[in-house]
């Protein structure tokens, strides 16, 4: 793949057919295709649950969205470090390159410590007070299903990023494979804005 | 994909215009408006951040237009996913 870079260098055609450089790019763009569509079938699941229920609580009632809403903060400022980061390898600047893509990294793991501080506090307080368990209650199914599985995507992706800063630091991971693991934390950051606006504000 | 468009300050930009619409979603729960005023305002706004994220972050703006479609798929797929559970959600 890198040597037919090489061997065809710059002049990449405007409305060419992918072209070897970018398989990388298309792999990782089919791939969140098909992972949107998972997403995409438990947001629809959970709506029409939703809608067929008779008893459904007021989200943001039982949920309480101030530390969501940081943590969708969180999500945004570490997708604009990713992009950052990415900037500085393209311009060569390592240093840059590794504080913003720790700082990403940082970002990831501070909101997965939210998470599991959120879980805690609706498992152990919030949802006995109120009643209702992860098992009996379609509005706790749904939302540990959608949000659980979205905190798995930030788990990779944290792991994810933190080889790509390990592989570039060895000098085996070039922009292009950076480019490609921001896209994969741009679309988990999409998809928390989908779901605090579905699952927790409306 | 132009240097403009991986300039920090283009990106900064962006992710002002993301704050400020997460800090009017919020505001606008606390406010109390009608029910579906609100859903109609959240939904546009979610869909408003989703795009920008797409279009710049991900840099679907300036790619070919085959990524374009790759990403639109699961969004028309999920639009007959609605249509085809329409009979389940308004039962006769």
């Amino acid at each position: 793949m890198s040597e037919a870079a090489v061997m065809h260098p710059g002049a990449e055609p405007q409305e060419a057919p992918l072209t070897p450089e970018s398989w990388g790019k298309l792999g990782m763009w089919l791939f969140l295709a098909g992972d949107a569509m998972s997403f995409g079938c438990l947001i629809v699941g959970y709506g029409i649950l939703r809608h067929a229920s008779t008893k459904w609580p007021v989200p943001k009632d039982v949920l309480g969205i101030n530390l969501t809403a940081f943590m969708t903060f969180l999500l945004i400022v570490s997708s604009v470090w990713m992009v950052l980061a990415l900037a500085a390898v393209q311009e060569g600047n390592k240093a840059r390159f590794n504080k913003f893509l720790g700082l990403t990294i940082l970002g990831g793991a501070l909101f997965l410590g939210c998470q599991a501080y959120e879980w805690t506090h609706l498992l152990g307080h919030r949802l006995p007070e109120l009643g209702i368990s992860f098992s009996n209650d379609l509005f706790a199914t749904t939302f540990f299903v959608l949000t659980g599985f979205h905190g798995m995507h930030v788990t990779g992706g944290v792991i994810y990023n933190s080889c790509v800063l390990a592989a570039v630091n060895r000098g085996r991971y070039e922009a292009k494979h950076v480019e490609i693991a921001g896209l994969y934390w741009h679309f988990v950051d999409l998809v928390w804005i989908l779901i605090f606006t579905f699952v927790y504000l409306l | 994909m132009t240097s403009a468009a991986h300039s920090a300050s283009a990106y900064i930009k962006i992710f002002y215009i993301l704050l400020v619409l997460t800090i009017v979603e919020v505001a606008i729960v606390y406010l109390g408006l009608p029910k579906l005023l609100l859903a109609g305002l959240l939904v546009i706004f979610a869909v408003w951040k989703a795009a920008l994220v797409a279009m710049h972050f991900m840099h679907l703006k300036f790619e070919k237009r085959t990524l374009a479609v790759i990403a639109l798929a699961p969004f028309v797929l999920c639009v007959f996913l609605i249509l085809m559970l329409l009979p389940d959600i308004f039962p006769h």
